[in-house]
């Protein structure tokens, strides 16, 4: 059904989240606050070189001391085929993530897990790890994405031959594959320019930098039964990972989903739970593991870095004849950037005719990618949008005016494939013109930017039960893992469409065993896929409420109507009874086919892609090179906003993510190859003194392929902010900044240069 | 290594515990007295995750070691509620949806107790210099600063407009 055109009760409200109180008290539990009786601590060595050879590796001292309970490196692995995943959010391979996980004969980065340990306690497991005799052969490394694909560079991986290029290439390389799009004809789209502009521009690599570490404690028992609870984007993720890269069954495996202290795409992957499990096999003890926030950085994430240059070319009036890109993505120690979106999310604001763009995935000696939050729009939006501004001020055409020119419609054809429908940019760039800020006088020294975003938004697999109680109150069970307040939403869907308050329905996460199959939280699907499951779920339930009223009062099902949270009859045809609500009609449940329950489990398809436009204001200080964000305005086309304070929260947060990666985050590597600024002193996260409010507008267009309306919104408000802001210090100072991160020795740099 | 004896006073009532002396308060709060609340997002005093507030001076429990706890008053995010009544913060932040995955929540309510309890009348700026040793990655501080300044307007007994 769809409910999009009624008027609604409780979606489009701000209730309490059922799982608030939890976490405003401390009683909420992630995974690190999990125990288990006997538990052991279980705690990785990692390697200290950037790309080595391991010689050997001696645990017996390790193993030897008192309180050490399992000692395992790659050996106590098994040997993984090299096969394509589609597990978690974004390209892997189940081979490299195994061996991602625990080193075999090769190191390929600082960080890389060799060795692990289980002990009685923490102390003791440092001290075991610090007994561990590795004997490496540094390599040379290469750290650089550019410096990585030239000739001569070291290699990685031996049977690495770039795939996506005739004839295949005869000798190895760090480029994993090449991939193109194409639309119209580029040269001819070049030659009909009256206008081009091109840039280069580099991104770092940038961590999720949830406050929550990694962490998790596994049992195994003897009959084969491996329990986990673990933090992460999706407990069946875990146990599909952990079944294959252990070879074990599914059935035998259960994954509890603690609460998740942030994700944003780096909790898609597993770190530690293969290696908690081969530990607590062997120790015949549970084993508990955290990572450090040093671990994190290291080794988990980030996102990727990249090289890109964009040439784009137009008509005086503005209009866009030919656009063209070429990027270069990071991928880390292993294949698999998030170079596929990053080829198409940079051109999908624009109705273009002729496109042609390139990519490139390359590994280097850095920690394994994960997914960031749209992964690979960001970066390339970043260039795409910083040239767009350049145009804009070429042809002497207002930054909006030139976005609305260009604007892709309903209809459009994207240059990788799809046509874009039901769709909202225009209205999206209708509410920038509206909006106060946009119309506001810039205040003397201050520099305006204006930036747009795409992301796809994704559906997929989910199943949701709604069990009514024995006293009429309602649990609504999904398997989305919970992340930013999706228990809310879920609720509140459920609730409209039974017709009761949304405190009626408590909204819980259910284990591995205790729900249907759902995909991982990610690509903005929990509200739309998990939420379509739902509401079916709920739906089904009126229906057998329906009949059991339609039996109690011995009528046709079709004389009972649901309304307001009760049965009535529908029209004075159907008799005269008293309504029966979800109280009275739980109460005769037994009477009338016992529980009252509907699962359904969907393959969500028909997530509305996403765009949104972000205008900030900032100043430059000339001294010290520092900008501030002086105002900042985020609107979005969310569909329809079924909590709207969460939806804004996912806005602001994702905008705030967006200004760290512009103006202060990256790693930073020494001569070595070893990260120089692995903690949140030195690698610099916004803080609540760098931000100013962030005003979430909702723009709804609602997606009808959704029973409300919903489109995801979670990924979207991380795309803008980069050029956002590169276009605002341009306005503000004159200068182009293309390389990220905006920061101040970089901006007084610029400063200086400029004179 | 032998534990030391540590008697304080945590959350109003009095406790006892041993521990290791390279123990942090954070450790022994979390894995010798069981209380879970605070949380480790660094272990290195950067984040704020761990935040108590010790004889009113708010402190990272990761940065402090359990022996220092002689003697001391603590209180930890378990201790802020009154009962079953929450504490206008911790209602606060749930009205204003001030968190998503609540990570850095009972550190940021603890910070806030020590703010208001210093500074009943913040400024903006003053309240977010305050808690700029509290890391939210997920809201964007917006929601945060609302619901602490909204607070604190309650707590004098104004109403903001
Ligand atoms: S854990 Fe103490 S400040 Fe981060
Ligand atoms: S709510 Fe997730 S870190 Fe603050």
């Amino acid at each position: 059904m769809n409910y999009i055109d009624f008027s609604l009760k409780v979606v489009g409200t701000r209730p309490i989240r059922p799982d608030g109180v939890d976490k405003v008290t401390g009683r909420a539990v992630f995974a690190a606050d999990t125990r288990a009786s006997g538990m052991l601590w279980g705690k990785i060595l990692r390697s200290p070189h950037a790309h080595a050879n391991i010689v050997s590796i001696d645990t017996t001292k390790a193993a030897a001391l008192k309180g050490v309970f399992a000692v395992v490196t790659g050996q106590d692995f098994p040997e993984i085929a090299s096969e394509e995943a589609f597990v978690g959010e974004g390209p892997m391979n189940f081979r490299d993530l195994s061996l991602n996980c625990m080193a075999r004969t090769k190191v390929l980065y600082e960080g890389h897990a060799l060795a692990a340990v289980a002990a009685s306690t923490q102390e003791i497991a440092d001290q075991a790890l610090a007994l561990i005799d590795v004997t490496y052969e540094v390599l040379p490394h290469v750290i650089d994405v550019e410096e990585a694909m030239a000739p001569g560079a070291p290699v990685l991986h031996a049977d690495m031959f770039t795939a996506g290029v005739t004839p295949k290439p005869e000798t190895a390389s760090n480029i994993s594959k090449v991939v193109t799009f194409k639309k119209g004809d580029i040269d001819a789209g070049f030659a009909e320019a009256e206008v081009i502009v091109e840039g280069r521009y580099t991104t770092q690599p940038v961590h999720q930098a949830y406050i929550e570490p990694h962490a998790c404690l596994a049992t195994y028992a003897p009959d084969g039964q491996v329990q986990i609870h673990s933090s992460s984007q999706g407990h069946f993720m875990i146990r599909a990972y952990v079944a294959k890269l252990l070879g074990m069954s599914i059935s035998n495996i259960r994954v509890n989903p603690a609460e998740i202290g942030g994700g944003f795409g780096g909790k898609t992957l597993v770190y530690l739970e293969p290696v908690a499990v081969t530990l607590s096999k062997k120790s015949g003890r549970s084993v508990k593991m955290q990572m450090t926030r040093e671990d994190v950085f290291r080794a988990s994430g980030p996102t990727s870095g990249a090289a890109m240059t964009v040439k784009i070319g137009a008509k005086k009036d503005g209009t866009i004849v030919a656009a063209q890109q070429v990027l270069k993505f990071q991928a880390g120690a292993f294949a698999g950037s998030p170079i596929g979106p990053g080829c198409m999310c940079g051109f999908a604001m624009y109705d273009l005719p002729n496109v042609d763009v390139v990519g490139y995935d390359v590994v280097s000696n850095r920690p394994k990618v994960a997914a960031y939050r749209a992964p690979g729009a960001p970066i390339t939006s970043f260039a795409v949008e910083s040239l767009m501004d350049e145009l804009a001020i070429k042809l002497g055409i207002d930054a909006l005016t030139l976005r609305e020119k260009n604007a892709a419609k309903n209809g459009t054809k994207t240059h990788y494939g799809p046509v874009h429908q039901n769709i909202g940019f225009t209205a999206v760039l209708d509410a920038v013109k509206a909006h106060p800020h946009w119309k506001s006088p810039l205040k003397e020294g201050h520099g305006r930017g204006l930036a747009t975003g795409f992301w796809f938004n994704i559906g997929g697999e989910s199943s949701a039960q709604v069990h009514v109680n024995e006293d009429g109150t309602v649990t609504a069970a999904t398997g989305s893992p919970d992340i930013g307040g999706s228990r809310a939403s879920i609720g509140m869907m459920v609730a409209e469409v039974l017709g009761v308050p949304a405190t009626t329905v408590r909204t819980i996460v259910a284990d591995t065993a205790s729900i249907g199959f759902t995909f991982l939280t990610g690509g903005s699907r929990v509200t739309f896929a998990t939420g379509m499951a739902a509401t079916q779920a709920a739906e089904k339930v009126v229906e057998d409420l329906k009949r059991r009223a339609a039996q109690t009062w011995d009528i046709p099902v079709d004389a009972v109507e649901w309304k307001d949270g009760a049965a009535y009859p529908a029209g004075s045809n159907a008799g005269a009874f008293e309504p029966l609500d979800l109280a009275a009609l739980a109460l005769k449940a037994g009477r009338t086919g016992g529980p009252i329950l509907a699962e359904v489990s969907i393959n969500a398809q028909g997530a509305g892609p996403g765009f949104g436009a972000h205008i900030c204001d900032v100043s430059v200080d000339k001294e010290t090179g520092h900008v501030k964000i002086e105002r900042y305005t985020a609107i979005q086309d969310v569909g329809k906003a079924i909590h709207p304070s969460y939806v804004e929260g996912q806005i602001q947060g994702g905008a705030a993510q967006g200004i760290g990666w512009a103006l202060s985050e990256e790693y930073i590597y020494n001569s070595k190859g070893l990260m120089e600024n692995a903690g949140f002193l030195d690698y610099r996260v916004p803080v609540a003194s760098d931000m100013p409010m962030i005003e979430a507008v909702l723009v709804e267009v609602p997606n009808p392929r959704h029973p409300f309306g919903a489109r995801g919104v979670g990924e979207v408000p991380i795309v803008p902010p980069m050029a956002a802001i590169a276009n605002a210090i341009r306005s503000a100072t004159g200068l182009r900044m293309p390389d990220l991160p905006m920061s101040p020795p970089k901006v007084r740099a610029a400063l200086d240069a400029a004179g | 290594m032998a534990k030391t004896y540590v008697s304080a006073t945590i959350n109003g009532e009095s406790a006892e515990f041993l521990c290791e002396t390279q123990q942090t308060l954070l450790d022994v709060l979390r894995d010798v007295i069981g209380l879970t609340g605070s949380k480790e997002g660094c272990g290195s005093g950067d984040c704020g995750a761990c935040s108590v507030i010790v004889d009113d001076r708010l402190v990272c429990s990761c940065l402090m070691l359990g022996v220092e706890a002689e003697g001391k008053s603590i209180t930890t995010i378990e201790g802020i509620a009154n009962g079953d009544t929450l504490h206008p913060i911790q209602q606060k932040f749930l009205e204003y949806a001030a968190l998503q995955c609540g990570f850095c929540t009972p550190g940021l309510i603890v910070a806030t107790k020590a703010l208001l309890d210093e500074n009943p009348n913040p400024t903006e700026t003053e309240a977010r210099y305050w808690l700029a040793g509290n890391l939210c990655r997920c809201t964007g501080y917006d929601k945060v600063i609302r619901a602490v300044m909204d607070v604190a307007a309650d707590m004098r007994g104004e109403k903001v407009a």
